[in-house]
């Protein structure tokens, strides 16, 4: 008779336990992927694909061209090809020059058209069908806050392109959204001082503000800043998006008893509201025993060619500007132009380099997985992007850095020469508590799509 | 007084483009009965033959300059114009005259454009209902956008004005007001003075020439003129033509006032169909007379005083006016009786 009772003697669990371990390697691996393959689009390939969705048609479309030359040039960058821009001066840099993890770097694009509907359809035609694993681009605030609350509810990573309300990373702010490019906020903590400065405190400002989220959280900035030093606003009015002719919304600020005017617009009213106001005779003007004065917050060289001589002399920020002298800024510009012939706009730059930091943040965490890629961009810190040190802050993914104020310039020397930084303003000035704007980013979404 | 003034001039000038629009619509449509959505379309192919016309004076001669080099590595590129070149101060003068010398190219760039727009598409819709001319004509609308978009690009492209008319006039001067009180731009009131010229013209061609005659002849009773052995047919392409010029005319103008991009057809159109509407589908007086109330009452909403008491008034007036006409007497202002109202 068989004795039943389990008799394990040395040998024996030896073997045993060496069996075990040699099973448990391809069980454990089987383990892992499994569990990896819960998050949306992992890359399973020799490639993995980016979403590119920048405005191909409609008012943006010449800034969503110069956008994707710059995804372009990042991805040639990244799969080690072309002079590596600004990889060479990028630090703390995981990227190693073959792609991402080993994998190549591949990409699809898609059309925004500057209308949050069509952005969001595209976007989700590049992760379903396309497979993408991460989506970038836009040119308009709109368009930003409806793509990052999709790729939220998808699963992928959203880096955001030009986008410049508060709303982005503020009230509207997503676990899986990140923004390079500054905000309405910073441009307000730090125009406001050097306007102080070049046109006094005792100033009465009208504002015209594009009537839609983007406009809102300008004029507020923008109103908050500029009070804070002694300035009035007389009136603030919303005009609508494409007004096209401003002549209506202009002369009423001729008898206003205001003696700046604040154009919170930008692209296409940009354009139109200020060439109108210049040939209204509102530089020539002189009330409250002061000159008239034009402030646009927001530039950007692209419509600075645009307005053509009426920018000259106005004052506004940007995020960056192609004669930066630093290294790196130098040698995106030199990357960029070799490939395309002229300077990239400040769009083109914060979308290559967000384009590198998803790269970086990816090998840094050593998946594609959200949670990982989320996780290694929240709080890093870098330098040699352009920007001088920046650092995506974790409680609301709003990269902080310094911000330049502006001016266009009077005497160009080129078509291309139409800015002038007149002042780095440093980001302790123009930081801000993360609470201060609303929101909540919410979780990681590891749901496969 | 002077916010009131301020804001009729801005009326005049803007009633100008509208009227010019307008009235193009109406001769197609009392001429040849066809809903033309492509008209806006003509306008801002007038306002790109002006941008080309600025192009072709500005052509540059590129000279590389190898000690000087961009940011990128490459010779810096020294750029004169070959027009200030062969031409030195008269070449200067065609330049900064690029806007009222690109009218000598409008003219017959849009009547030709006209002539084979109604010969190679129109009129094969002529019999058709209004709804296939309204989508054959949006969709060529759409076409030659995306043309113009492909050749200049999406952002608008500025074109000054003449530089003696670059700055403002002192209108409140005449009004006896003090100097600077009420000052408006130079540009736009040459421009409703051009819009009131153009009008002008179109009215004295068709009611004191022969042509002209058939033409209104045409537009009341088309198979009685036919019957007398006119070719209306061949004066109908024509008048389309026409009905281009005036359109391309009002476009290549209005340059120096709103920097031209490839949509600004589509702004207008809307607007000059809602004027036809209100002063009567096929009625040339009618659509001046709407175009000035219109663009008149728009700019007088936009007044502050106004929109404390009616919120938003100056987005909805035109249309607000277009139902109540429609509602009331619904041939529009100086509509023939019988069209629209059956």
């Amino acid at each position: 008779m068989r004795n039943d009772k389990l008799i394990i003697n040395r040998r024996q669990l030896i073997r045993g336990a060496a069996g075990g371990a040699a099973l448990s390697v391809p069980i454990l691996h089987f383990v892992r992927e499994a569990y990896a393959e819960q998050y949306c689009n992992m890359p399973t390939g020799k490639e993995v694909v980016l979403g590119f969705n920048v405005p191909q048609t409609g008012a943006y479309a010449d800034e969503g061209a110069d956008e994707l030359r710059a995804f372009k040039l990042a991805v040639k960058h990244l799969n080690g090809e072309g002079d590596g821009g600004m990889l060479n001066t990028f630090k703390p840099s995981a990227l190693k020059g073959n792609g991402v993890l080993g994998k190549k770097v591949a990409f699809v694009t898609g059309d925004t058209q500057t209308k949050s509907d069509a952005a969001r359809a595209s976007a989700k035609r590049m992760i379903e069908k396309d497979k993408a694993i991460m989506i970038s681009g836009g040119s308009s605030s709109g368009v930003a806050i409806a793509v990052q609350s999709l790729c939220q509810d998808m699963g992928v990573i959203f880096m955001a392109g030009l986008t410049h309300s508060n709303d982005t990373t503020g009230k509207d702010k997503r676990k899986h959204g990140f923004r390079h490019f500054f905000n309405t906020e910073m441009t307000g903590a730090a125009l406001a001082p050097v306007l102080a400065k070049e046109y006094g405190t005792d100033r009465k400002a009208y504002h015209l503000t594009a009537d839609y989220t983007w406009g809102w959280s300008q004029e507020g900035s923008i109103k908050k800043y500029t009070e804070a030093l002694g300035w009035k606003t007389v009136k603030a009015v919303r005009t609508p998006l494409g007004a096209g002719d401003f002549s209506q919304y202009l002369t009423p600020v001729l008898n206003s008893g205001a003696d700046v005017l604040v154009l919170n617009h930008y692209g296409k009213d940009m354009v139109n509201s200020l060439t109108q106001a210049v040939q209204f005779g509102m530089r020539d003007k002189q009330v409250n025993g002061k000159q008239f004065q034009i402030v646009v917050p927001l530039f950007s060289r692209l419509m600075a060619q645009g307005a053509g001589e009426a920018i000259k002399g106005i004052y506004g920020s940007t995020n960056w500007n192609w004669q930066m002298t630093d290294e790196a800024s130098k040698a995106f510009v030199k990357s960029f132009g070799k490939e395309y012939g002229f300077p990239p706009s400040q769009a083109a730059q914060t979308c290559y380099v967000q384009t590198i930091l998803y790269a970086n943040a990816c090998e840094m965490a050593g998946t594609f997985a959200p949670a990982g890629v989320i996780k290694a961009l929240e709080g890093f810190k870098f330098d040699g992007l352009g920007n001088g040190p920046t650092e995506y802050r974790a409680a609301d993914h709003q990269c902080f850095k310094d911000v330049l104020v502006v001016k266009g310039k009077e005497k160009p020397a080129s078509k291309y020469d139409l800015l002038e930084v007149v002042d780095i303003t440093p980001r302790s000035k123009v930081e801000y508590e993360a609470k201060m704007l609303g929101g909540d980013l919410g979780p990681v979404n590891m749901k496969p799509c | 007084m002077d916010a009131f003034l301020l804001q009729f001039l801005n009326g005049l000038d803007k009633g100008g483009a509208y009227a010019l629009i307008a009235l193009g619509l109406t001769l197609a449509f009392g001429t040849l009965g066809i809903v033309n959505f492509a008209h806006g379309a003509l306008f801002m192919l007038g306002a790109f033959v002006a941008v080309s016309v600025n192009k072709l004076l500005t052509l540059e001669k590129v000279v590389l300059d190898p000690t000087r080099k961009t940011p990128w590595g490459e010779p810096v590129e020294i750029r004169t114009p070959y027009v200030e070149t062969w031409l030195g101060d008269f070449g200067r003068f065609l330049v900064d005259w690029s806007v009222p010398v690109s009218i000598i190219a409008v003219i017959p760039v849009m009547l030709l454009i006209g002539v084979v727009m109604e010969r190679g598409l129109i009129r094969h819709f002529y019999r058709r209902p209004h709804a296939d001319q309204i989508l054959v004509t949006f969709g060529l609308a759409i076409v030659l956008q995306e043309i113009v978009k492909h050749f200049f690009g999406a952002n608008p492209i500025p074109q000054s004005a003449p530089a003696m008319f670059a700055g403002s006039a002192d209108v409140g001067a005449l009004f006896g007001l003090p100097p600077g009180t009420l000052v408006y731009p130079w540009w736009r009131l040459i421009y409703f003075l051009f819009a009131a010229l153009v009008i002008a013209i179109v009215f004295a061609f068709l009611q004191f020439t022969t042509w002209g005659m058939v033409v209104r002849a045409g537009m009341r009773d088309r198979e009685t003129v036919g019957l007398l052995g006119i070719n209306i047919r061949r004066r109908f392409t024509t008048v389309f033509g026409i009905a281009a010029i005036v359109a391309g005319l009002a476009g290549a103008m209005y340059t120096p006032i709103l920097p031209p991009d490839y949509h600004m057809g589509m702004e207008f159109l809307v607007l000059s169909f809602v004027v036809v509407v209100v002063g009567g589908m096929g009625s040339l007086p009618g659509a001046v007379l709407a175009g000035f109330l219109l663009g008149v009452l728009q700019s007088f909403s936009s007044m502050t005083e106004v929109k404390a008491i009616l919120p938003g008034i100056d987005q909805i007036i035109i249309y607000l006016i277009a139902v109540i006409v429609l509602l009331t007497r619904p041939r529009g202002l100086l509509g023939r009786k019988g069209v629209m109202e059956d």
